[in-house]
C-alpha cells in the first residue's frame, strides 16, 4: 500500500457507484465503504412491502457490492448504526417534539459521512474520502480557506446540506460528480456498465418508511418505552378562535396545507406550531410571509466569518429558491439576523438558512 | 491496486477443501450419478458410495455408520436434533436447556420452539466461557426433555464438559445433543465415551465442502421429521440423497481422522506462537475464554480502545483474513452474544478478534499475521490513543 486509497462513501446508488468507478478508472488505489446507517428491520411494524426510501437496506449494500466487484476494488460494510442513531435519529425525533422540523440529512452529513466516515478513512490508510453529492469544493489561495460551491447541475445541487462542513472536512474531501450533470453521471454508468446504472433516485429521509416520519416517531418511541408524544393540541386562528384538534405538534410543519382535517372556506395554512402547549396556529397564505428570520449555530464555510453586514441570497430549505436578503451579524460567533429584501413564505424553525453570494457557500446555521 | 498476497487465518468459519476431497468429490460428481434409492446398477453404485462415506464419518467419532443422517450442514443438523426430539416427545415433556454461547443454529430453533409453547432455560456460563454443569443440574425440571450444549464454542474454541452433562441429561431422563460443528476434526470424538444421544457436525469444517452435513442419533433415539418426502436415510430426512457431498464429507472425516493428532499439535504450537507473541508486544490485550480447555487452533483476543471492525478490514487489506465474532454476526451491530455471555463489556466485545489456524498455516505465515497485527493496531491506535 504505497500510494494511500481514497476512500469512497457507496450506498449503492448510481452517483456514488460512478464516483468509485471513476476513481478506480483512473488508475487510483480505491476502498468502498458502504455505512450501515440503520437496520430497517428495528422496527418491523413499519416494513411495508415495496416501502420507498429503503435506506441502508440488504438490496442496497448488495448493489454496492456488485459495482465493487465489477470495478475490481476492496469493499467494506462498515456499521455505524449506533452512532447514526445518537447523532441523527435521537435529535430528529428530539426537534419534532419541540415543535420544529428538523433536516437528518445535514446531521447525517456532519457527524457520520464526514466525521465517522473520516475515521474509518484513518483506519484503512485513506487521506482522502470521496462521495456521490453534488457539490464542488475549490481552494482559495488567497483566504487560504476550502470553499464550497453548488453543483454545475442546479437541479442536483445538494450544498444545502453541506454548509456544516468544517476547513478540516472539507480538506479532505472530493466531490467529482460536482463538475457534471445527472444525466451525464447516468451516462458514464451506463457506458462503465455498472449494475446499477438504471436505478430510480431516492428522495426520503431514508430511514423513515414511505416519508411517514410521525408513524417512524411513535414505533421508534413505543419501542424504547418513552413518553409517548403528547397526543392532544388545540387548533387555532391566528385571530384566536379553535377550529379542532390534532394528535400531537410533531405532526405539523409550517407551511402545511394537508392534513389539517379542517373544513373550512379559505385554504388554511399551518403557521406556527408551540409544543409547550401543543398548540398549532393556522392562517392563511398571507400570514406564512416573513422577512427576518435568526438563524443560530451558524458554520462559515467559504468565509472566516463576517464582520460587518453583508448582501447575500439565502436558501430557507432544500428546493427554496435563494432569496436576496442583507446578513446582519451578532458577536463573533453568535446568531445571525437575515433581512430579506422580499417576505418569504413559510420559514421553519428547525430547517437551516444556509446563505450563499452567488455559487459560493458563505455558511449557514439553524432557523430559530 | 497492487496485488496482495492472501493468507486465511478463519477456519472456523470455514475451511478450503482439501485437494483429496476435491478428487473425491469431482470423480464421484462425474462418475456416479445415480439415485441411491434405484434398484439398477447406477443406484447401486450411488448406494455404495453413499454407505462408504456412512462408515468413514461414524468411524471418525466412533459411531455406528446406521446412526448417520447425512444432512445439508451444521444447521438442518441442529435444526433436526431439536426439533425432531421436542416434536416426537410427549406433550408433558416440555422443557429443553440450552446455554447462552450456543451457535445461532440452536439459539433460534430453541427461539422456534419457544414460540410453539415449549419452555426454554439458557444456562449462563462462567467468565472463561465454560458450562458450569452444576448450572444444568439446577436448570433441570420434570418435564425436561433435551438439553443442547455446544461440543467446542466458535468464537472462544472453549470445549464444554459434555460427558458430564450428558450424565446429568440421562440421571435426569432428558436427551443430550451436541453441537459438534466446530470441534469435529479439532478434538477427538467418541460420542460413546461422551455419552450424547445426538451429534451435529458439518462438512465444511473439516476440509469437506459447503452443503453437506450429519447428524448422530443413536440408536433408539426417537426423532420426529422436520422434512416430509421419500423414506430416505431411515425416514429421518427425506430427498434424494447428496451423495458427491456425502462422499466428499465421509473422506474428509478418514483424512481428519488420520491427521488429527499431528495437525492438534501442529496448530496449537502456532496458536500458541501468535498468542504469546501478540500479549507480548501489544499493550492493552489479552485472552478471552479459558486458554486450556480449547480447540489448538483457536484464539480470541480483545485490543482495548479499538473497534474489531477496523482492525479485520485493515488486516484484509494487508492480505490477512481474520474475523470480528463469528461469520454470522459480522456487519451486525450487536456486539458478539458469546463475548457478552462472558461478562466482556460491549467495547470489549467490539474490540475482540478471533484468529482460526487451520492445515495451510505455517510458522512464516504467523511470524508475518504478527507483524501486520502490531503495524494495524499501531495505526489505529495513533488515530485514537487507548484511554484505559
Amino acid at each position: 500500500m504505497n500510494t494511500p486509497p481514497i476512500a469512497v462513501a457507496m450506498s449503492g446508488g448510481v452517483d456514488s457507484s460512478t464516483v468509485a468507478a471513476l476513481l478506480a478508472r483512473s488508475g487510483q488505489p480505491v476502498v468502498g465503504l458502504t455505512m450501515q446507517l440503520w437496520n430497517q428491520r428495528r422496527l418491523p411494524e413499519l416494513s411495508v412491502e415495496g416501502a420507498t426510501g429503503r435506506c441502508c437496506s440488504l438490496d442496497d449494500a448488495y448493489d454496492a457490492r456488485r459495482v465493487a466487484e465489477q470495478i475490481g476494488i476492496p469493499y467494506y460494510v462498515v456499521n455505524f448504526e449506533r452512532q447514526f442513531e445518537a447523532r441523527v435519529v435521537e435529535p430528529f425525533i428530539a426537534e419534532y417534539l419541540a415543535g420544529r422540523t428538523p433536516i437528518p440529512c445535514t446531521l447525517c452529513n456532519n457527524f457520520i459521512k464526514f466525521d465517522q466516515f473520516l475515521e474509518m478513512a484513518d483506519a484503512v490508510g485513506a487521506e482522502q474520502i470521496a462521495t456521490g453529492h453534488y457539490a464542488r469544493i475549490t481552494f482559495d489561495q488567497e483566504s487560504l480557506r476550502y470553499q464550497l460551491r453548488q453543483a454545475m447541475d442546479d437541479s442536483k445541487d445538494q450544498t444545502y446540506f453541506l454548509f456544516g462542513l468544517t476547513q478540516a472536512q472539507l480538506a479532505r474531501s472530493l466531490f467529482p460528480l460536482g463538475e457534471m450533470h445527472k444525466s451525464e453521471v447516468r451516462r458514464l454508468a451506463r457506458d462503465m456498465q455498472l449494475a446499477v446504472a438504471e436505478k430510480g433516485e431516492s428522495f426520503e429521509i431514508c430511514f423513515v418508511p414511505n416519508g411517514d416520519y410521525a408513524a417512524f416517531m411513535d414505533a421508534y418511541l413505543k419501542q424504547k418505552s418513552a413518553a409517548a408524544a403528547p397526543v392532544h393540541g388545540e387548533i387555532v386562528t391566528t385571530d384566536g378562535r379553535t377550529l379542532g384538534e390534532h394528535a400531537g405538534v410533531h405532526h405539523f410543519t409550517v407551511g402545511q396545507r394537508k392534513g389539517l382535517g379542517l373544513a373550512t372556506g379559505e385554504p388554511l395554512y399551518v403557521i406556527a406550531t408551540d409544543a409547550r402547549s401543543q398548540r398549532v396556529t393556522v392562517g392563511s397564505n398571507a400570514e406564512l410571509l416573513r422577512s427576518t428570520l435568526r438563524a443560530c449555530d451558524v458554520n462559515w464555510v467559504s468565509i472566516a466569518g463576517l464582520p460587518a453586514p453583508a448582501r447575500a441570497q439565502v436558501k430557507i430549505r432544500n428546493k427554496h429558491v435563494a432569496a436576496p436578503a442583507t446578513l446582519y451579524p451578532s458577536s463573533a460567533a453568535g446568531p445571525v439576523e437575515v433581512r430579506f429584501d422580499e417576505p418569504q413564505r413559510a420559514v421553519t424553525p428547525g430547517q437551516a438558512a444556509v446563505f450563499y453570494d452567488g455559487d459560493l457557500v458563505l455558511g449557514g446555521g439553524w432557523i430559530e | 491496486m497492487e496485488t496482495v498476497q492472501r493468507f486465511y487465518f478463519d477456519y472456523n468459519a470455514t475451511t478450503p477443501v482439501s485437494p483429496e476431497v476435491l478428487e473425491t468429490a469431482v470423480a464421484c460428481l462425474g462418475q456416479v450419478y445415480g439415485n441411491a434409492s434405484s434398484i439398477h446398477h447406477f443406484g447401486q453404485q450411488a448406494k455404495q458410495t453413499l454407505e462408504t462415506a456412512r462408515r468413514q464419518a461414524a468411524a471418525l467419532i466412533g459411531a455406528q455408520p446406521r446412526e448417520i443422517v447425512f444432512l445439508s450442514g451444521g444447521t438442518e443438523a441442529d435444526n433436526l436434533a431439536l426439533l425432531g426430539i421436542v416434536r416426537h416427545a410427549k406433550h408433558t415433556s416440555r422443557h429443553v436447556i440450552t446455554t447462552t454461547i450456543e451457535h445461532p443454529a440452536v439459539l433460534n430453533t430453541c427461539a422456534q420452539l419457544a414460540r410453539e409453547g415449549v419452555a426454554v432455560t439458557y444456562v449462563p456460563v462462567t467468565a472463561d466461557g465454560l458450562v458450569d454443569p452444576g448450572e444444568i443440574r439446577r436448570a433441570l425440571r420434570p418435564d425436561t426433555v433435551l438439553i443442547s450444549v455446544m461440543h467446542a464454542n466458535n468464537e472462544l474454541g472453549t470445549v464444554q464438559p459434555v460427558a458430564e452433562i450428558a450424565a446429568i441429561a440421562h440421571e435426569a431422563g432428558a436427551y443430550i445433543h451436541v453441537d459438534g460443528v466446530q470441534a469435529l476434526g479439532k478434538i477427538a470424538v467418541d460420542v460413546d465415551a461422551l455419552g450424547v444421544d445426538l451429534y451435529s457436525v458439518s462438512g465444511h469444517k473439516i476440509y469437506a465442502p459447503k452443503g453437506v452435513g450429519a447428524l448422530y442419533v443413536r440408536r433408539g433415539t426417537p426423532l420426529g421429521a422436520i422434512a416430509f418426502g421419500g423414506h430416505h436415510e431411515r425416514e429421518r430426512r427425506a430427498g434424494t440423497e447428496n451423495v458427491p457431498g456425502a462422499a466428499a464429507f465421509g473422506r474428509a472425516a478418514e483424512l481428519a481422522g488420520e491427521q488429527l493428532e499431528t495437525d492438534a499439535a501442529r496448530l496449537a504450537g502456532l496458536r500458541d506462537r501468535l498468542e504469546s507473541a501478540i500479549l507480548e508486544r501489544i499493550p492493552h490485550t489479552g485472552v478471552n475464554g479459558n486458554r486450556a480447555a480449547r480447540t489448538p487452533n483457536t484464539t480470541n483476543i480483545y485490543f482495548d480502545g479499538l473497534e474489531g471492525e477496523a482492525l479485520v478490514i485493515g488486516l484484509d487489506l494487508r492480505g490477512f483474513a481474520v474475523s470480528s465474532g463469528a461469520a454470522c454476526s459480522s456487519g451486525a451491530v450487536e456486539p458478539s452474544h458469546v463475548l457478552t455471555a462472558i461478562g466482556l463489556s460491549a467495547d470489549r466485545a467490539r474490540a475482540s478478534i478471533r484468529f482460526s489456524l487451520g492445515r495451510a498455516n505455517t510458522a512464516e505465515q504467523v511470524d508475518a499475521l504478527i507483524e501486520a497485527v502490531a503495524a494495524t493496531v499501531a495505526h489505529l491506535r495513533k488515530l485514537s490513543p487507548v484511554t484505559v
